[in-house]
């Protein structure tokens, strides 16, 4: 296999090529990037393929995966492990839906997506300056976001009465918040409402967008500093950068990561309750990203697909395994991963296909080239 | 339900609904305080323990033994629990300090959803002794306003005679201060992290069975009730257990209690939400940690 591309080709290729890619994010050779095409492709296709219903749950796992590369940036690229990126997810989710219905036109529904987005994202900004501006240990980042996620959790649940209402919109409490507007393009009155397989490509679209914007980033100077600091904070900050800075730059834009998918998660269902604040959902991040690797953007992607399918099937029970058992296994999952496997399973199987390359060549070069088919 | 008039009796009440939350702030932080103060691990499956320390409560109970026996079930069950987990997973992460944050959630949820799917939906409640005290047109649980503080700071005290008077705390500071040193002088250091952790989840079994019968219903969801407090507690107290606890308790409670005698339980948990973030700004190692700083200065100003 060849890691440069045909001489003949465009020297744009090569440019973007080596703009993608870097020692930051795992796949930097063609062969990566023809699977890669080749995995887009099949979810491009897939809905052609499958009935809307399908869609319509595959959507669903889409706009989480944003919460898993919210978390996967923070944590595996700068050493910040939050337990509460599901906070600036629901605080977008929630505000997506109170502008939403205050403003209910095409117009209304874009400057909401806009407005939540914005909201999420400078909730972490606030929460991140204080925690990272004090200087607190890494174990108190990880907690507190926890303690952030479960008393919006708390204060959400008991919003049930008429009085907590804005505008519009009814809060709604422990039943959650329903009449959420569906994601809308266009200005004015009416635009083009994206639901079902529109909303899905919409999704895959800004997926897509979104990684590739983040390979660019991580391999770019900052995403070297990101990368530094998670390695040794004390000789990032000798080297004379502004270490609470950083930490507060990448924790904002993976707030703002979590905030995109809560808008598309409050507009794939029209709906947003309280339990997205919750423990248990606040883990399934966590899950994702440790089973995934929490250095792998695309193993977070994938592990959240895999995992939340999974998660599908066992709702309605896989034989004698009951719905009351995808927790345990979710759980079990998790602890499995830290156990045995604790950079998760791309970085593995990255680190395993090394080998084999290496192992590969070193056999090519000590045996007679007979022996060896030809690659 | 808010009586703004200040009298005898509304001064007293607002003071058993500190001694209330102080209590319950104790409790719900010293096992947690002392395995991360001790280990520098987070257990995040300590809403867990304290859970298993309401079931193993609850069940004899309901079985038919009398309360304080049944009691020393709730403990005995964590403490037996916390040895296994020690053993077979925190052992493991000693010095993968988020990991183990990671690792301990996963047991979390494996651990809440098992008792959900074995136990059922919800056990039945057991009613609080003790009775009520009353005095105006208040009335006030003398076992959570007076019982169980008082319980919260024997706790305390008992730990700090542990930790400073008997072998077993020297050698348990010194593992925590020094583990190849202490290892060096002959003490079985896996032995005495074994031991700290085990203390921490016996004390969790502790708190769980002294609120099994303050909690209402018992549910596989309760354990995050004591979540937020101990987790707040132990950020603003720092690693120092039981100084960071009492005076975390003692500052904590003041605004929880206002919160929730003014305007509800639910303001003061936002307020105890506040009151962390603040500190965390301020006080970046809680407050223990501001208290060695201050005590360096001094000492270097001599």
């Amino acid at each position: 296999m060849t890691d440069r591309l045909d001489a003949g080709t465009v020297s744009v290729v090569g440019r973007l090529r080596s703009r993608l890619e870097g020692p930051n994010t795992i796949g930097n050779s063609t062969t990566f990037w023809v699977g890669f095409a080749v995995a887009v492709a099949a979810l491009a296709a897939y809905p052609l393929a499958t009935d809307p219903y399908t869609v319509i749950q595959s959507s669903r796992y889409l706009a989480l995966s944003f919460l898993a590369l919210s978390l996967c940036f923070i944590w595996g690229y700068a050493g910040v492990l939050s337990f509460g990126q599901v906070a600036f997810f629901g605080v977008a989710a929630y505000a997506f839906g109170v502008i939403g219905i205050n403003l209910s036109s095409a117009t209304g529904v874009v400057v909401a997506t806009v407005g939540a987005v914005i909201a999420g994202t400078l909730s972490a900004a606030l929460l991140g300056y204080f925690m990272f501006y004090g200087g607190v240990r890494d174990t108190y980042v990880t907690i507190m976001t926890l303690v952030v996620a479960l008393v919006l959790n708390t204060f959400m649940a008991q919003t049930a009465g008429s009085e907590w209402a804005v505008g519009e919109a009814q809060l709604g409490g422990f039943n959650g918040m329903t009449g959420v507007p569906s994601l809308t393009l266009g200005l004015g009155e009416s635009g083009l409402v994206l639901e079902g397989t529109g909303f899905y490509y919409a999704l895959l679209f800004t997926l897509l967008a979104t990684y590739l914007g983040l390979r660019v980033l991580l391999n770019s100077s900052f995403g070297m500093t990101m990368v530094a600091v998670r390695e040794d904070e004390a000789r990032t900050a000798t080297f004379g950068y502004n270490v609470p800075f950083v930490k507060l730059v990448v924790f904002t834009i993976g707030g703002a990561l979590a905030a995109v998918g809560g808008v598309f998660y409050a507009s794939w269902g029209n709906y947003i309750d309280p339990s997205v604040f919750g423990i248990a959902f606040a883990a399934l991040p966590v899950v994702w990203v440790s089973v995934g690797g929490r250095e792998s953007l695309l193993g977070a992607i994938g592990a959240t697909l895999a995992i939340e399918r999974m998660r599908t099937g066992l709702s309605s029970g896989i034989g004698p395994i009951g719905s009351e058992w995808a927790l345990v296994i979710v759980g079990g999952l998790l602890l499995g991963v830290i156990l045995y496997l604790p950079a998760g399973a791309v970085p593995t199987l990255d680190g395993l296909a090394d080998e084999l390359r290496a192992r590969r060549t070193e056999r090519s070069q000590s045996t007679t080239a007979a022996e060896e088919s030809p690659e | 339900m808010a009586p703004l008039t200040f009298s005898v009796y509304s001064l007293t009440a607002l003071l058993f609904q500190f001694l209330n939350s102080f209590g319950f702030i104790v409790l719900a932080t010293v096992g947690l305080a002392i395995i991360f103060g001790m280990m520098g691990v987070i257990n995040l499956a300590h809403g867990e323990f304290i859970l298993i320390g309401v079931y193993g409560t609850a069940l004899p109970y309901h079985a038919g033994a009398p309360l304080p026996l049944a009691m020393v079930g709730g403990v005995v069950a964590a403490t037996l629990f916390g040895v296994v987990v020690e053993r077979t997973i925190v052992r493991r992460f000693y010095d993968r300090l988020l990991d183990s944050m990671v690792a301990t959630w996963g047991l979390a949820l494996v651990v809440s959803q098992l008792l959900l799917i074995v136990f059922g939906s919800s056990l039945d409640s057991i009613s609080t002794p003790m009775g009520n005290v009353d005095y105006g047109p208040f009335s006030s649980s003398v076992y959570r306003s007076i019982f169980l503080p008082a319980v919260a700071l024997l706790v305390l005290v008992g730990l700090y005679a542990v930790f400073t008077r008997t072998e077993f705390g020297i050698k348990a500071r010194a593992t925590i201060e020094d583990p190849e040193t202490a290892r060096a002088m002959g003490i079985d250091t896996d032995r005495m992290y074994t031991s700290t952790f085990a203390i921490g989840s016996g004390l969790a079994g502790l708190t769980g069975a002294l609120y099994a019968p303050a909690l209402g219903s018992i549910t596989p969801n309760r354990g995050s009730t004591f979540l937020v407090e101990s987790f707040v507690a132990v950020v603003v107290g720092g690693p120092s257990v039981i100084v960071g606890t009492l005076s975390a308790a003692g500052i904590l409670s003041v605004f929880n209690a206002t919160g929730s005698f003014f305007f509800g339980t639910f303001i003061g948990q936002m307020l105890l939400l506040l009151v962390a973030i603040v500190a965390l700004r301020a006080l970046p190692d809680g407050i223990t940690g501001y208290v060695d700083d201050w005590r360096q200065r001094r000492r270097a100003e001599e």
